[in-house]
This record gives structure tokens, sequence and C-alpha cells, in this order.
């Protein structure tokens, strides 16, 4: 005993020279830590800035107006708000129970190898680039949307103004389809986590209790889960809402409020694309800031809520097993 | 056999087999999604697509030569900042972590992840095209790097974290300083895991259109560092948008270019370099 404590007093003063190496190396990484930081301060700034001379000649009545002129320099955003909230809701209606339901054979039904296996195909789905999303959907899913799927859905829920005037192929409901697609993968593979993450004992119980498997993953295991799975459709939410590419490519760019979901229409993200590049003047770039720090302060929101969700669940889950 | 049970047992079926369609559906998306592919973009794939700069509509053939390298160039420098910056703040949330401070970095690139790619374009267009009164390559490759530098941040710190407490002990106790533990134990036991998730980052990246638009825009030339330069994904965007039969088709074969690149690199690095730790050995 007497020995250690003397190697150690004599170490200590020899520590001095290799204790400097440690505080460079912390000062330094913690230097691009910062950074990290930073970039997320500069953007909130630039938005903000570059939105200032929009923000002054349009004021508060930029939300709710829905002209969009670039040669009077009179610009809403509602046209655009409205196209972003509903493709993404419609979105979400298909790819939320979709997804979860893939979630759930993934954790509850298939085998670990089977399981994992299609995981791995789901997770290349996520990774396909937007922009071959929309190719696809522009030379395929369009013509079919417009010769068949539309005129099916005039034909049977016609009665209803969300399925009225002609069927174009490309409007709201090819973009909420599309997005859809693109949503599933983040849904399923942050869902599936969230199942796995449940004990197991919380399925044997419900199952000696005499539950069908369905029964035991229906009413303990899913809501067991539940912030995590909420999660997730939150993080798919916030996806759709700042994808580009693929709705640019089929939303048909209307900048005009539609009841029907068969009409062209345009979201923040698709004006940003098509506009910015060639926006002159000082207010109409700024009005498409401006549209970009919405979208921003949207998608933010709902990411934060998301990632506090999924936290909630994942430390329960494995605190507990 | 009640009827109750019955029923139960009928829900039971009826959801299980259910929740199996949801998944063969969504899986067979992909194989759908690469077969259009493989099917339109194989015919109109010709070596001229390799080699040639773009024609202008009406004139058939062309290629994508000068898209395929703004890609390399826009990516390759996007990496070259990207990288190492994520990397080393990785390097600081995984081991010089103070509680709150580390926390805050950490839930701030998660919300980086999570901006929508077009907005981080605006960002980029403030910092770089203003200035420089020019699109440019530049400007998209720092555009990208924005969006690189949290991946990265998060996917090292999570695979550093995952090396065990006793590579970092045994270090210690044979006298290594902190950073001459991480720098020779700590960050080759993660090195593995550190290279797949930058080789998903940088594949991220490459299939990005968005930020690009109005940074690095699109050239039918040769574009460069500090001109105007075409990339795959912003060239299928503007070509697959254009009202040109001979331009569609070659939007469907820079879509089979782009797409393998990505599902190589993406396999590759989840298949080939195991994910974990990697023991060093000899």
């Amino acid at each position: 005993m007497a020995t250690t404590t003397t190697t150690a007093v004599r170490v200590s003063p020899k520590k001095e020279p290799t204790q400097t190496g440690d505080i460079v190396a912390r000062w330094v990484t913690l230097l691009f830590a910062v950074g990290l930081l930073a970039v997320a301060v500069l953007l909130v700034y630039e938005l903000f800035i570059g939105s200032a001379p929009a923000r002054e000649k349009l004021g508060i009545g930029f939300l709710s107006s829905s002209k969009w002129n670039p040669v009077t320099e009179d610009f809403g955003a509602l046209p655009f708000l409205y196209g972003t909230i509903v493709t993404s809701v419609l979105a979400l209606l298909i790819s939320a129970p979709m997804g979860l339901g893939a979630a759930i054979f993934l954790s509850e039904l298939a085998p670990a190898r089977v399981s994992n296996a299609l995981t791995f195909v789901i997770e290349l789905l996520a990774a396909i680039p937007s922009v071959i999303y929309g190719l696809l959907a522009i030379f395929t899913l369009v013509p079919l949307m417009r010769t068949v799927v539309e005129p099916f859905l005039k034909s049977t829920f016609g009665f209803l103004p969300l399925f009225q005037g002609p069927a174009y192929g490309v409007g709201y409901l090819t973009a909420g389809l599309v997005l859809a697609i693109m949503t599933i993968p983040f849904i399923i593979s942050v869902s599936r986590e969230s199942l796995l993450a449940v004990p197991r004992e919380q399925r044997e119980a419900a199952l000696a209790l005499g539950a069908t498997r369905w029964e035991s993953t229906w009413q303990v295991v899913v809501p067991y889960a539940k912030l995590g799975i909420l999660g997730s459709i939150f993080l798919g939410l916030a996806r759709a809402l700042g994808e580009t590419m693929a709705v640019t490519m089929v939303i048909g760019n209307d900048p005009r409020v539609h009841a029907s979901l068969f009409s062209p229409g345009y979201t923040i993200a698709a004006v940003i694309a098509n506009e910015f590049s060639e926006a002159g003047g000082k207010v109409h770039p700024a009005a498409l800031i401006e549209l970009g720090l919405v979208l921003f302060g949207l998608t933010i929101i709902i990411n934060g809520f998301a990632r506090l969700m999924i936290l909630a669940t994942t430390s329960r889950g494995s605190r507990r097993s | 056999m009640s009827t109750r049970l019955v029923w139960r047992k009928l829900v039971n079926g009826a959801m299980l087999t259910l929740t199996g369609v949801c998944t063969v559906v969504t899986v067979s998306a992909l194989f759908l999604i690469l077969g259009l592919l493989i099917y339109h973009g194989g015919r109109s794939l010709s070596w001229a697509f390799f080699t040639r700069l773009p024609l202008p509509p009406g004139e058939e053939g062309g290629g994508m030569a000068n898209a395929i390298l703004g890609s390399l160039q826009i990516v390759g420098v996007a990496a070259m900042i990207g990288l190492p910056v994520g990397f080393i703040a990785g390097v600081y949330l995984s081991e010089f972590e103070d509680k709150h401070f580390a926390g805050l970095v950490r839930y701030v690139a998660d919300l980086l992840n999570g901006v929508p790619s077009i907005v981080v374009g605006i960002l980029a267009w403030t910092l770089v095209v203003l200035p420089m009164r020019q699109f440019s390559g530049l400007a998209g490759s720092i555009a990208l790097s924005f969006m690189l530098v949290p991946t990265v941040t998060r996917q090292t710190e999570q695979f550093l974290r995952e090396v065990p407490v006793s590579f970092r002990e045994a270090a210690l106790a044979l006298g290594a300083s902190k950073w001459k533990m991480i720098a020779t134990v700590v960050v080759p036991a993660g090195s593995k895991g550190i290279l797949t998730g930058m080789i998903l980052g940088v594949a991220r990246i490459a299939g990005e259109s968005a930020p690009l638009l109005f940074t690095a825009l699109s050239n039918q030339f040769w574009g460069g560092l500090t001109q105007p330069t075409a990339s795959l994904p912003v060239m299928i965007y503007n070509h697959a948008t254009a009202p040109y039969d001979d331009w569609h088709r070659q939007a469907w074969a820079a879509g089979l270019v782009l797409i393998a690149m990505v599902l190589v690199a993406n396999i590759l690095a989840r298949l080939v370099l195991a994910k974990g730790i990697s023991v060093p050995r000899g």
C-alpha cells in the first residue's frame, strides 16, 4: 500500500508536460465544436438579416397574403405554407400507418436475420437521392396519376371538394404520394429501434395472460414505445416539410391556394428552388429568404420535439431492460 | 372455441398479415426504383455519356462528362472541409465532454442535421455567392460541407464511445497522456466505424441537389472552383424538367450513374467495413 502511494507522489510532478498536450488537444477540439455552434448561429443570423427588406416592406401580412407578384413586389407566403402543410400531412397519412406496420413486422414477427436484411434494404431506400425520386415520379407516377388514379378517385369520391377538378397528374396529391414513399424509411428505422428497446418481459407477460400476438403487440408493446414512434413520425414530418427536389418536380408550381388535391400547387422549398437564382431587386430574394426562415422555424420546432421524444423512449427502454 | 376467441384470432391473423404487406410493399419500392432506372437508364447510357459535353436541345448524342467531373470536384472539396472538422468536433464530444456544453453541441448538431438542405443553400449563398458576386463550385462545396459536418460529428462521437473503457485504462496505465491515448488507442479502435460514417455522409451529399441550385448553379461546359459548375443531381433536375425527349434520355442515364455511385458507396460502407471496434493486432 505504502509503495503505491509513493509512486503516485513520484509520478505527479512528471505529469506537467503531458498535461499541456492534453490542454492543447482539449482546446483545439473544443474550437471545432464551437465552430459547429457558430454555423447554427450564423444560419439564423443570415436568414434574419437577409429577410429584413421583405419583413420591413411586407410586415406580418406576409404570412397571410396569397399574392405572389415579383413585378409589383407584392409577396405573400400563404399558398406556399398551405402547399407545404397539405403535401406533408397527406404524406404522413400514408407513411405513418405503413411505416408503423412494417416496423412492427420487422421488430416483432420477422426472424432476426430476415429483419436485419430487410432493414438494410430499407436503409438503402433512405439513401436514394431526392432528385432520383423526382425523376421517377415525373416519368412514371405523374402519367399514372393523370390517367388512372385521379379519374378513379374522382368517380368514386367526386362529391368531396378534395377530389374535384381536372386531373393534371402534377399537384398536391402526387407530391404527397412521393413524400410518403420518401418518409417511410425514416419512420420504419426509428420506430423499429423504439420497438426493439421494449423489454422482452413486457411481451411475455401479455402472452402469458392469454393475449394473442397482435394483442400483445398493439396493447402492450406499441404503447410502451409510443413516444419513440411519435418521434419517428415527427421526424418524417420534418423531412417532408423541407423536402425540395422531388416535390419541386411534381407539385406543378402554381402559387395559389386550391381546395382540390388534384390541382397544381407550390411549396416553400419548391419556390425557393425555382426562383432564388433568378430573383432580382431587393425584396424578391428577401421574400424568398423569409420563406426559408419560416421553413427553418417549422422544421426546427418539429425536429426538436421529435428528438426529445426519441431520447425519452430509448433511454427509458435501455434503463429498464 | 367461443366466437369471441375466433374473432380475436381472426384479428390477430389479419393484422399480422397486414404488417407483412406493409413491409413487402416498402421493400419492393427499392427494387421497383432500381428496375425502372436500369431499364430506362441502361437504354440511354453510352460511352459518350462519360466523355462528351452536353449538347443543346435538338442535337442527338452528347454526354455529361462535365457534370461527372463537377460532382467529383464539388463533393471532393466539401469532403476535404467537412470530414476533418466533423471528426475533430466528434472527438471533443466523445472524449473531452463538459456535461452541459457537450449536450448543447450534440443537440445543435442533431438540429443542423434536420435543417432542410435548401435552407443550407441559402446560407452558403449569403456567405459565398453574395461577396464573390458569382455562382461557383466553391460555394456549392461549402453548402455541402455544412451538411456533412453535423453527420460526421455525431457518427464519430458514437463510434468513439463504443471503444471499451478497458482500452483507455490500459493506455493510461502505461503512462500515456490523454491526447496520446486518444490518438494512438481510441481513434484507431473506432476507425472502422468512423470511416463507415464518413463514407455514408459523403454518399449522402453526393446526391444532394437543392443546396447546389443557387450556389454551384450548373454549366453546359467545364466548371471550376470559381465558376458555375455542373453536377449530376442538378443536371438530372434540369434535364428531366426540360421539354426535350433527348434530354429526358440523358436524365435517365445520369440517374442510373448517380444511383450506382450512391448505392455502391452505401453497400461497401455497410458490408465490407463491418461496423464497431477494430482491435489492432500485432
